[in-house]
């Protein structure tokens, strides 16, 4: 249980942790070998520890079926909790005090609001390395990308977290009608994102009535810290919505 | 632009030695081996040496040599390595058809049954695939263009293995790439199977257009606890789709239908599985020692029907010091051709060491759940005797001291090329000093 009087990261008067002490640098090597647990494979994951509301369905039908690559700070998990309250989902995130941050975020706010966002969860871990250890194939209907880091430098380039390789393993935990979204305010990534998906041969872009009648694309822009920062400066996004589609042989 | 060498003798360059290689034609016509940059052919059939003719631009390999195979119907030979060049030769005329460049250096390689594409892997954890289309032995082909067939995110490709249904052959892998035939002609169930060094195993689906990539993932079979050192296919007339066997180094083997990607059986030994081979009914696996452990080689049965391992015995006749590095055998599976050896260390007053043996006993008819009995075979009985132990091994017999003086550097530089070196926090950030990762100029 979070003390809030001996928990100074812990603000009073919301209950909620304070960013102030979870301050990390944005950026973080996804190549280097990280000192974090890894499960062998899916069946290895309890996750029941993450949705202790949902333990008894956990073990044996319910299964988590979104996922936000590199939350961050988790705005988005937040607002899509409510929205979707019977789905479960989970954020990764590589940075270790940004992890920690949204872990108690989580536990504030369950303890604040009373039944709600029992279905949200986090985990550290390189989601570009072990994607296929925490979910099965075919497991998720819903995948994020959100302002992901650009790196900028060609020779670089290889660290981004779409490009046409990691697509494969994306598109192998992604059910067939999953939606995968990316969403940036860097122009030439937003070109790259959305060439790589193009050329995917697992990918189709959604047309503009079905990114209409999508609720979780209006949230793309506005629900994160990053949307929110890049609103508030007059930004422009750039966004990218595809379906995982059967491969035609 | 020079790279400035970190002190402390960390130039592992100079201290890597190579692990020589064996691969044994799949009709028993020839036997290869490499140590070091070294490529040794004898042609059995023939009964004598064969010189390779290389007239391509790059002749013969300058660096290490990685990876070897033969192609499953036998007409074709790759080799690659330290030196990012992939080599496809016919194995008629023993002339290099094909150069490919690598970008990066090449940890494995193999060659479709029907001969018509080459997938090698590199450091990066990228498979790349060539299409030898349009070549019919005389030409040489060079400056053929790969393309990216799928990744591993950053890991190194420890092993390649391919089940395509053209023709039935067996394979035998010891960190190389091969590919297996099944005996149905049929359009699905064409799979690639990739193991890397971050304990997973991917079963991708081999598509009809290789060059157009490998997007479709069957499977991964997770259930390693330590790099996956080494893959290879059992099946038999029964089990024509056969199932995966994987060796790691958490000292197990593991039994995969790689379908579902689901672990049927493990198989503990208390020593790291080096190399996995396949034979009838038998896996045989040569233990990497990093721990006093046992050297050598194991033959665990496997019983296809129960999908179980049985019975696991250790070879214990080939003598203390003889580590293989490297099994190979044909498809009739009457011989295990073991080599043990390393290239020559850089700076050091030895030569390069390998040794042959050759174990026979594999006889087809044994009693369910019993393991033969696996006998050394003596050198002038080995087939090619001693023309092809001269030629093979560089001298007839092989002295016990220079087996113990190289048996240290070969443990090392297996462990090398499986286990992630661990820095201290000061050394890499020492390390991150010296970056090594700009783009060459073209």
């Amino acid at each position: 249980m979070l003390e809030n009087e001996a928990n100074p990261t812990i603000s009073k008067s919301t209950g909620l942790p304070r960013k102030h002490f979870y301050r990390a640098r944005a950026h973080s090597n996804p190549l280097s070998d990280s000192h974090f647990p890894v499960p062998i494979s899916p069946s290895h994951v309890d996750f029941s520890l993450h949705y202790p509301q949902f333990s008894c369905e956990v073990s044996c039908i319910k299964k988590v079926q979104f996922a936000d690559i590199g939350c961050g700070f988790g705005g988005l998990l937040i607002s899509l909790s409510t929205f979707f309250p019977e789905t479960l989902m989970i954020g990764m995130e590589l940075r270790d005090k940004v992890a920690e941050y949204v872990k108690e975020r989580i536990l504030a706010l369950r303890a604040t609001n009373p039944g709600q966002y029992q279905n949200v969860s986090v985990v550290r871990t390189n989601s570009m390395k072990y994607i296929p250890n925490y979910f099965e194939k075919g497991q998720l209907t819903k995948m994020f990308f959100l302002f992901p880091d650009p790196h900028f430098k060609e020779k670089n380039h290889r660290r981004r977290v779409i490009s046409p390789h990691l697509l494969d393993e994306y598109a192998h935990v992604l059910e067939v009608g999953g939606i995968i979204y990316t969403i940036t305010d860097v122009e030439e990534l937003g070109e790259w994102m959305k060439t790589c998906l193009d050329n995917h041969p697992m990918f189709e872009a959604l047309t503009e009535q079905e990114l209409q009648a999508d609720p979780a694309v209006k949230l793309l822009s506005t629900a994160t810290e990053e949307g929110q920062k890049v609103a508030r400066n007059g930004g422009q996004t750039f966004q990218a919505v595809y379906r995982r589609i059967a491969l035609s042989l | 632009m020079e790279n400035t060498q970190p002190e402390g003798g960390e130039n592992n360059r100079d201290l890597e030695v190579a692990p020589a290689l064996i691969s044994v034609h799949p009709t028993q016509d020839s036997v290869a081996i490499t140590v070091g940059s070294d490529l040794r052919v004898f042609d059995l059939r023939g009964n004598c040496a064969v010189t390779l003719v290389d007239e391509t631009g790059e002749a013969f390999h300058k660096d290490s040599i990685r990876a070897i195979r033969y192609g499953a119907n036998g007409k074709l030979f790759v080799s690659s390595g330290d030196d990012k060049l992939v080599k496809v030769w016919s194995t008629d005329s023993w002339r290099c058809n094909a150069s490919v460049c690598s970008e990066k250096r090449v940890s494995a390689v193999a060659v479709s049954n029907d001969g018509l594409y080459v997938c090698y892997a590199d450091k990066f954890g990228v498979v790349w695939v060539v299409d030898l289309h349009g070549l019919d032995g005389n030409e040489t082909l060079v400056n053929k263009k790969a393309s990216p067939l799928l990744a591993h995110y950053c890991s190194i490709i420890t092993s390649l293995v391919g089940c395509s249904l053209f023709g039935s052959f067996l394979f035998f892998s010891a960190w190389d790439v091969i590919f297996v035939g099944n005996g149905e002609f049929s359009p699905d169930g064409r799979f690639i199977v990739t193991a890397d060094r971050d304990f997973k195993i991917r079963v991708t689906v081999f598509p009809k257009k290789p060059l157009d990539g490998a997007h479709e993932i069957q499977s991964f079979c997770l259930g390693h606890t330590e790099f996956v050192s080494c893959l290879a296919f059992l099946f038999t007339v029964d089990y024509p789709q056969g199932f995966l066997v994987s060796g790691s180094g958490d000292s197990t083997v593991r039994l995969w239908d790689i379908n579902p990607g689901t672990l049927l059986d493990t198989c503990e030994f208390g020593s790291k599985a080096g190399i996995v081979d396949y034979k009838g009914n038998e896996v045989s696996c040569s233990t990497v020692t990093d721990l006093c452990t046992i050297p050598g080689i194991l033959l665990v049965s496997c019983d296809l029907s129960s999908q179980t391992f049985g019975a696991v015995k250790v070879i214990s006749n080939m003598g203390d010091s003889f580590i293989p590095t490297s099994l190979g055998c044909s498809s009739s599976a009457e011989l295990l051709w073991t080599i043990t050896g390393v290239s020559k260390p850089h700076g050091s007053n030895h030569n390069s060491l390998t040794c042959v043996r050759v174990l026979s006993g594999f006889k087809k008819t044994i009693p369910d759940a019993a393991l033969p009995e696996l006998t050394v075979v003596e050198d002038n009985e080995v087939p090619g005797a001693e023309k092809l132990l001269q030629k093979l091994q560089g001298s007839v017999t092989v002295e016990e001291e220079v087996f113990l003086a190289a048996a240290e550097a070969v443990k090392t530089s297996m462990c090398n090329l499986l286990i992630k070196k661990q820095y201290t926090t000061e050394k890499r950030e020492f390390r991150k000093r010296s970056r090594n990762d700009k783009k060459t100029k073209q």
